[in-house]
């Protein structure tokens, strides 16, 4: 805690000029928030409930794809800018893998969806795992110690060809993507209610999350991976095959993007072969929002990214919310570099 | 045969030769010396035998094993183990965690039980910190957590670089009195130093190192009496 304290405060620059730029930030911060205030409470609470329901369903999504997007970074400092698309495919590999598991919508409901659902969820996770460790195989690993610019460039190349294929696929369309989930309201009390598609997003994201910490904390694997992260050097004189190390991240951070393709199906009933690009971009502001390299800081950056984008949709205009969600990218990487919990990128 | 043969290895950085023609050998049971100034290609070396680096010429065995090419995991499996040059710990885990690390090759968890006990009697110190993380400890703790952490692999070469780095003088003195110890139990240790007078006190055997080339070699002793080493690193 003490450490953490520290690091906060030492990454907050401390020049005069800079001091004077950090009040500035922090005026246009306080701007924006009385001004949402004052929004939020025009509107009511059963409206904010819904927007702040939307908001973090959203955010838990943005959250489990930023993950990727972090692990990634952290252990080879690379963004893998593939990893939006690798989330789409998730949403299309599970459209497509349906009826194996019985997933017809309308003839299937209630408690019956479970298992079936349990099922698509590990196989999607599993074939958008193999891709991205494919991708890594392919396009990263080979340049590993060719200058940074290079594998940037394939990544980009790997997204482009993600998206190709899915758009050769299924055409440039808006895909009906089924509706499953229970559409009913939950009473939180004083007449406020919150949807229940929500709070099921919510639950299936941070059992995902909470999965992955101890996975990373506890596992042999997960502390190889942690160790790799730190030092690569020091890891191979551990006895650390870090190729296998690297796979491993890459394909774990593909299966939660995986799930997350298929919660976003499941929560907006549609995809579209580009959608991972854009979204791609807010679950990396995400990312760097929370400190890029930093997984508790790639969860919490999403969730605030999530409810940021859905009280500018909610209470300012739609079509703002992409101007101000990087917007904050910018102020992000001006005034805190390092994000809200630090970076963690290997020591030199 | 000895433990370990390394025979004529160049090594290159792109186009800069780092090290040349070098030979040296490592028997069981023995401590021996790497000595030379900053640059001298120590450090090169050793990462060469750990496979982080391969040579472009020359080859390097292990009891009688080629594993001149072979990645750096497998040659920590055979039981090749380095301390790295700048402790290199893992400073944003726990002294624990670190050591753990160092056992990453091994299954047995009795024997790892065994091992952490044995690196506790070696250094009580990281007993009392085992739960700190490994950032934070002083200079000489840490030094002592990258030891540990080697000796956590069961290692039947312990290479040592540079351990004495920027530690008080009396950490140096326990530093090196902890590898006669270690060394006592019968682990051979190749160690790298700038100190050439402890190292050479605590050796058997020594090589001097000059630009990449191996120089100058005999016991610790002739070494230290020889009057181009005392001139060269001693300071006398």
């Amino acid at each position: 805690m003490a450490a953490m304290v520290q690091r906060l405060r030492a990454s907050v620059i401390t020049t005069p000029t800079a001091s004077l730029i950090n009040l500035v930030g922090l005026a246009i911060v306080a701007v924006a928030l009385v001004a949402t205030a004052q929004r939020v409470y025009q509107g009511g609470a059963t409206y904010f409930f819904q927007t702040l329901g939307f908001g973090l369903a959203q955010g838990a999504i943005f959250a489990l794809v930023a993950l990727g997007y972090t692990m990634v970074y952290g252990i080879i400092e690379l963004i893998n800018f593939a990893h939006g698309d690798v989330f789409t495919l998730g949403a299309f590999v599970s459209l497509a893998l349906m009826p194996v598991f019985g997933l017809n919508e309308g003839r299937i409901s209630g408690a019956a969806l479970i298992l079936p659902l349990l099922g698509l969820f590990v196989v999607t996770m599993l074939i958008c795992a193999l891709v991205n460790v494919g991708i890594e195989r392919v396009a990263y690993r080979p340049l590993r110690h060719a200058p940074r610019l290079a594998p940037l460039i394939t990544a980009i190349g790997m997204s482009a060809l993600l998206e190709g294929v899915m758009n050769v696929w299924r055409g440039p369309f808006n895909l009906h993507y089924p509706d499953f989930l229970p559409s009913t309201q939950i009473p939180i009390g004083g007449g406020v209610t919150i949807a229940a598609k929500a709070v099921m997003v919510i639950v299936v994201a941070v059992v995902l999350m909470v999965s992955l910490t101890l996975f990373v904390n506890r596992s042999k694997l997960g502390k190889a991976m942690r160790a790799t992260a730190q030092d690569r050097d020091a890891a191979q004189l551990m006895g650390i095959d870090i190729n296998r190390t690297i796979s491993a991240t890459f394909f774990i951070g593909a299966a939660l993007a995986g799930a997350a393709g298929i919660i976003y199906g499941l929560y907006y009933n549609s995809v579209q072969a580009f959608d991972g690009f854009q979204y791609g971009l807010y679950a990396f502001t995400a990312a760097v929002f929370g400190g890029i390299g930093n997984i508790p800081g790639a969860a919490l950056g999403g969730i605030l990214i999530g409810v940021i984008y859905s009280i500018s949709d909610g209470y300012f205009t739609v079509s703002w919310t992409q101007v101000l969600v990087f917007a904050i990218l910018i102020f992000v990487l001006v005034f805190r570099p390092t994000g809200l919990l630090g970076m963690r990128v290997p020591e030199k | 045969m000895s433990l370990l043969e390394v025979s004529g290895i160049d090594v290159f950085y792109g186009r800069v030769q780092a090290v040349r023609s070098a030979t040296l050998e490592v028997d069981t049971g023995e401590v021996v010396a790497l000595i030379g100034s900053n640059g001298a290609g120590k450090t090169t070396t050793l990462r060469t035998i750990s496979g982080l680096l391969h040579p472009l010429r020359g080859t390097i065995k292990f009891n009688g094993l080629d594993i001149t090419r072979i990645e750096p995991q497998k040659i920590v499996g055979l039981g090749v183990c380095q301390s790295p040059e700048g402790r290199r710990l893992f400073t944003r885990m726990s002294v624990l965690d670190n050591l753990r690390m160092g056992a990453y090759t091994r299954s047995s968890r009795a024997d790892i039980k065994t091992d952490m006990d044995r690196v506790f009697e070696l250094f009580p110190r990281l007993k009392e910190r085992m739960n700190q993380i490994a950032g934070t400890l002083s200079g000489g703790e840490q030094q002592m957590c990258a030891m540990g952490r080697a000796l956590m692999a069961r290692p039947k070469l312990l290479m040592l670089d540079e351990p004495s780095l920027g530690l008080s003088p009396i950490l140096v003195e326990t530093i090196f009195s902890i590898v006669r110890e270690i060394n006592a139990t019968g682990t051979p240790v190749l160690l790298v130093e700038q100190n050439a007078n402890k190292a050479l006190d605590v050796a058997h055997r020594g090589y001097v190192l000059e630009t990449g080339s191996i120089v100058k070699t005999g016991s610790g002793k002739e070494l230290l009496a020889s009057a181009d080493v005392q001139k060269a690193y001693l300071g006398m």
